[in-house]
């Protein structure tokens, strides 16, 4: 079972645009809320309302300050959850067969009623995907919400992953990376989309979309020709009274 | 990484044990009746007292038979398998010197290699993390075989061979530490390639996820241990090798042989440590941590 199935053709995942991301937090809170009522162990707290509360969450959103050569920095949001790699380390090393990899739609998955909770799986990956449940003692990771895609009770335009519904900016995008026709690999290839660790070689399915460039607003005002200062060679009548201000004592020069 | 109490404690008595287990099995000694009893009985409580500890940190012990299935990719399953193995065939040598009086000496040379493959299959499951740069290097495996041995000979009172074995294994050990310090900037992780955004430039991290802590932080980013490093390297070296091997160059007498015991099992209790609390995960960097 932990052995990885040859590649799928189809490779489900999401794409995640951290130029439009305004790092609200609104998937973080619905997928805690989806996957505590749904597939599997809920998602537990500790210490919720203490002073020190902890819990699992299978996407969660960093910020990162990016400081250019030049110019001023930009702050980024970053949500990260499970990348579903093509060669995902942590199926492999779990030694009950509880971790698998979908061998149709390629979604890595922990079938909780086989897992010892011994941490492997969360050690071997570099994403920091999953999260041993402190209440359960089982693995939790991203489902990519397997109960809400395929899910015929649900009406269509919810047939997606609960972070994808819920993102009010547009930011994450859910589809078949394996076939490039997809909207989603349209997206990844238009934008330049990446992969995050590549020196790791899990060949993650999931993509993130660079920021786009920023804005160059150029030196330039538009009130600046009506602002000009009054001319200093006056004629006539301004001219008779500069001078002649200038004269007194403690005049201008 | 977290350093688990019960996951040191397993690496460093289950080594001993199977340590111990090989020189049996080779017939480095060939003790018969209650004697055979009292030495496979101290190697049986080291070598599976480190196993029952190892299973304290699983969340559901309870299904640990389902352990042993996946041997064909997991280093922690192939353990299990090993483990088992090593003990059934060690327990049928062992039964022939203690009721039979009689060494069956393939029973011992296969279980005493066996033990070794125990060691080596344990030390895989760190080596193979290449998530944690620091571990995935020849010297890992290297150095858990030959503390094993080391230790084992030690046990086993086979002073000649422990003090050319400890002698060597402080030797490995540092070229490890020496080597083990770069290998986290060698691996070429940084946070530019974590995020992908070191194409725009320096990447430093602005806010957390969240307030609090969580599983990830806890179990992989320990910088606490770091801090005493250099010193608890020079008492690993001092208590493990350093103290063992000259105990055993004094003239012999069982009372020293304890303490070069008691030292090294304290040496290798802080080596173990450091193994855990220096190694450090690629995902502390989406934390702006080591």
């Amino acid at each position: 079972m932990t052995q990885l199935p040859p590649p799928s053709a189809k490779k489900l995942g999401l794409v995640i645009d951290l130029d439009t991301c305004v790092g609200c937090h609104a998937c973080v809170v619905s997928c805690k809320g989806w996957n505590t009522e749904n597939y599997g162990a809920p998602l537990s707290d500790q210490d919720a309302y203490g002073a020190n509360p902890s819990g699992t969450f299978l996407n969660r959103v960093h910020s990162y300050e990016v400081q250019p050569a030049q110019g001023e920095a930009q702050l980024i949001h970053f949500p990260k959850s499970c990348l579903h790699c093509e060669d995902a380390p942590c199926v492999t090393v779990c030694p009950t067969g509880a971790s698998y990899k979908r061998a149709d739609d390629g979604i890595v998955l922990v079938n909780e009623s086989d897992c010892i909770g011994c941490g492997l799986c969360a050690w071997a990956c570099p994403y920091g995907a999953r999260e041993l449940d402190a209440k359960e003692g089982v693995m939790k990771k991203c489902t990519l919400c397997v109960d809400r895609i395929y899910n015929e009770n649900l009406p269509e335009e919810d047939r997606q992953p609960a972070c994808v519904r819920t993102c009010p900016a547009g930011a994450r995008h859910f589809g078949d990376l394996g076939d490039p026709d997809s909207d989603v690999s349209q997206l990844v290839a238009e934008r330049g989309g990446f992969d995050l660790m590549p020196e790791q070689g899990t060949k993650p399915v999931n993509k993130y979309l660079p920021p786009r460039p920023k804005d160059e607003m150029p030196e330039f005002d538009v009130l600046a020709p009506y602002l000009e200062p009054v001319a200093s060679d006056g004629k006539g009548f301004v001219g008779w009274l500069d001078k002649a201000l200038s004269a007194l004592p403690g005049g201008a020069k | 990484m977290h350093p688990a109490p019960s996951v040191i404690i397993f690496n460093t008595f289950s080594g001993l044990g199977f340590g111990l287990l090989f020189w049996l099995g080779m017939g480095a000694i060939v003790p018969t009746g209650i004697g055979a009893f009292i030495w496979f009985t101290i190697a049986y409580i080291f070598a599976v007292g480190g196993l029952i500890s190892s299973t304290f940190h699983l969340g559901h012990p309870e299904r640990a038979i389902k352990a042993f299935s996946q041997w064909k990719t997991s280093w922690l399953s192939r353990e299990g398998v090993c483990a088992v193995f090593a003990l059934i065939v060690m327990a049928l040598y062992g039964a022939g010197l203690v009721f039979l009086g009689t060494r069956y000496a393939i029973f011992g040379i296969v279980g005493g290699l066996a033990s070794l493959g125990v060691v080596f299959t344990t030390s895989m499951i760190y080596t193979q993390m290449k998530t944690v740069p620091r571990w995935r290097h020849w010297t890992t495996p290297a150095m858990y075989l030959l503390l094993s041995v080391g230790g084992g000979a030690l046990l086993s009172g086979q002073i000649a061979y422990a003090i050319v074995l400890l002698s060597a294994g402080a030797a490995l050990q540092c070229l490890s530490w020496l080597i083990g310090d770069g290998r986290f900037k060698a691996s070429g992780t940084t946070m530019e390639t974590a995020t992908g955004l070191g194409g725009i430039g320096k990447v430093r991290a602005f806010e957390p996820p969240h307030t609090g802590t969580n599983y990830l932080m806890r179990e992989f980013i320990h910088q606490v241990g770091r801090k005493h490093a250099q010193k608890l390297r020079v008492i690993t070296i001092v208590l493990a090798f350093v103290v063992p091997v000259i105990l055993l160059l004094l003239p012999f007498n069982h009372i020293l042989a304890s303490l070069a015991v008691l030292s090294h099992i304290a040496g290798v209790l802080t080596l173990r440590w450091l193994f855990f609390a220096q190694a450090e995960h690629v995902v502390g960097l989406y934390y702006g941590k080591r």
